[in-house]
């Protein structure tokens, strides 16, 4: 168990142009569990393989418990990874790949036997520690490469979407497995995703990527309440947050959506006569068939139920956004309903910069 | 309580076209019955010398001929392996099969390896490069190798012959090598280092172990192309010929019994290699590698 120090690590794949990792600097406490979440192409598999020495970085450095680990090889890292295509060895056996890791580290044969047997034990993995990986489906095999990792007692625990090759109910499930597995082992985990869900669901803390930087890190309720700026509110949360065009008035006390004006929160005092973005997610939204003061009009386009709740495309003002009505809602498209913002729920993001405003 | 049923006729059900199925009967009778005359092509020739390897002198000149074995003997066959020369040439492709495949091993599976794993600058001319080799003939080949083993007295040695096939295997060692280490996920290899191995621990404890079906095909097919080589053995050696450049020489003044019997005996050592191989051929861990 360690801390991990990231600086200024710089990594540009030959022949690419683009940097995979730009400048990326970030600090894991001993013990976090801190998800990298981003879409493909952002870097986060190219930070989670440079930490487990897979890949070299070109500038910058890494540091693991207090040790510069930067150039040093994978094998001398003392970190286990489980990876996204499961990596098991097909030619040997359960047992064997469980006890790879230790064997190699020259551990004596009765502790190797002990763990393997524990982590089996934990994974539900015991009856199937003789066979061969061929004959596990895919559940089984990333369970063995899961318990593969965990009985190595490595500094760091990297995982690169472990979950991504798995059905969608089996994913549900092994996620809360998992979840617990590790807050017990209480390892330093890294974990790369793109399914938001996930990241939101199990890091202790979440940092977005996007075109190899940090655009935020952070809780995850902090990431999905909060987005420090467009990108990651487009990125996190199903449906994303709308995002609506609006104008503050030339007092700074009123909100203009077209030709709807809302009452301004206070943070927009600084920012009078300024166009900007409001940011809301669609469970902020109230909806109702009846007209109540502060409502903004809008138009219904699409009805979606889903089962726990309704999803509404509505248009207001000229602008499509999203809304979760409750399951009970009854609507249909083309009929008018009102919207009410609530106002503690709305972000505000820089027509220009997209960057979240700050009282100034 | 009144029940409601609904009743209604049953929708005409519409002649079902059985055409598709009868087709893919069709096809599947045709392939059967085009593996079982390539199979026929491939296997009889080597029943009929099979046979008249195992037939008495006298037998042959029977007509018509038996295509039942009749009446064996080893007759003929013990006659050919007693005439001199036989037993040492048998001994000479092996040691020649054995030595070409090591070396070709030795230098074809590395090299399999960097092609398959490492990006480098000519890489693909590099391929393409390396086919030339046979796009020579042998003859072109061995005469210059004649004169220059003569010069550094490797000349009518095993040796000789071991190089020279050497030469002519490691084009093909090398790109089905490369080709088989393409299919070995580099995630395993990964995965072996990131739990501890150095690069040629991963390398030996899992890539070459997952390798190992093709490489195995790529040594049978090293083995049987130094074993049915002739041509270049012919000319570096003269009393250390192989089996096939030993029968080669003395197929003209020989009998026809002499001849089956020397085509038995150059048949079977590879089919013997084959079958041993081919357990490594078929996938060794009930599925692929995958």
């Amino acid at each position: 168990m360690a801390d991990i120090t990231i600086s200024h690590l710089v990594k540009t794949y030959p022949g690419g142009t683009e940097r995979a990792t730009d400048d990326v600097s970030l600090d894991i406490k001993d013990g976090d569990f801190t998800v990298l979440l981003g879409p493909s192409g952002c870097g986060k598999t190219t930070l989670l393989r440079m930490l487990a020495g897979l890949e070299l970085p070109d500038g910058g450095s890494v540091a693991v418990g207090g040790r510069d680990v930067t150039y040093l090889p994978p094998n001398k890292r003392n970190m286990s990874m489980v990876f996204q295509s499961y990596a098991v060895f097909p030619h040997r056996k359960v047992r064997y790949n469980i006890g790879f890791g230790l064997a190699m580290a020259k551990k004596p044969k009765e502790e190797i036997d002990r763990k393997v047997e524990w982590a089996a034990d934990l994974l539900q993995l015991g009856p199937y520690l003789d066979r061969l990986p061929a004959q596990l489906s895919g559940g089984q095999r990333q369970r063995v490469a899961v318990a593969r990792a965990i009985v190595m007692d490595a500094d760091v625990l990297l995982m690169d979407e472990p979950l991504s090759n798995l059905d969608a109910l089996l994913r549900l499930n092994f996620r809360s497995e998992l979840k617990k597995i590790v807050k017990d082992l209480g390892t330093t985990t890294v974990y790369v995703t793109h399914d938001q869900s996930e990241a939101l669901s199990l890091g202790d803390r979440v940092a977005v990527m996007r075109k190899g930087r940090i655009a935020q890190l952070g809780d995850p309720l902090d990431v999905y309440d909060a987005p420090a700026d467009r990108f990651v509110g487009g990125f996190i949360g199903s449906p994303p947050m709308n995002f609506i065009n609006a104008a503050v008035s030339g007092d700074g006390d009123v909100l203009l959506v077209g030709d709807q004006r809302l009452r301004a929160p206070s943070l927009l005092r600084s920012f009078s006569s300024a166009d900007v973005v409001l940011g809301v997610r669609a469970e902020n939204v109230a909806v109702d068939t009846q007209r109540s003061s502060g409502d903004v009009p809008g138009t219904v386009l699409v009805v979606e139920p889903m089962g726990s709740s309704i999803l509404l495309t509505v248009e207001v003002e000229g602008q499509t956004i999203k809304v979760q009505a409750p399951p009970t809602f009854r609507t249909t498209p083309d009929s008018r309903i009102w919207l009410t913002f609530s106002p503690n729920s709305m972000r505000f993001y820089d027509s220009e910069t997209a960057m979240a405003l700050v009282a100034r | 309580m009144t029940t409601t049923r609904i009743v209604d006729t049953p929708p005409a059900r519409p002649a079902v076209d059985e055409a598709p199925l009868k087709r893919q009967r069709r096809n599947r009778a045709l392939l059967q019955a085009a593996c079982i005359l390539i199979s026929l092509f491939m296997l009889v020739p080597i029943y009929l010398i099979s046979l008249a390897a195992l037939s008495t002198r006298e037998s042959l000149n029977e007509f018509p001929l038996s295509l039942l074995p009749t009446n064996l003997s080893f007759e003929t066959l013990r006659a050919f392996l007693g005439s001199t020369g036989i037993i040492g040439a048998f001994g000479n492709s092996l040691i020649v099969g054995l030595g070409t495949l090591l070396i070709s091993a030795l230098i074809g599976v590395p090299a399999g390896y960097a092609l398959a794993r490492f990006a480098f600058p000519a890489k693909e001319p590099y391929q393409l490069f390396l086919l030339f080799t046979r796009a020579l003939p042998i003859v072109v080949l061995s005469v210059p190798l004649a004169r220059l083993f003569l010069t550094v007295d490797l000349y009518d040695t095993t040796y000789a012959v071991i190089l020279l096939h050497t030469a002519l295997a490691l084009p093909t060692t090398i790109l089905i090598s490369a080709s088989v280490f393409l299919s070995v996920p580099i995630d395993v290899e990964e995965a072996a280092r990131v739990f501890g191995c150095t690069p040629a621990g991963a390398f030996l404890k899992v890539v070459l172990p997952m390798a190992l079906p093709g490489l195995a095909a790529a040594s049978i097919f090293t083995f049987v192309m130094s074993w049915n080589e002739v041509l270049g053995a012919s000319i570096l050696t003269l009393d250390h010929r192989t089996l096939p450049a030993q029968v080669l020489t003395s197929l003209s003044d020989s009998p026809l019994a002499y001849r089956f019997a020397g085509g038995f005996a150059l048949v079977i050592p590879s089919i013997i290699f084959i079958a041993f191989m081919r357990r490594y051929l078929t996938n060794m861990w009930g599925s692929t590698i995958r």
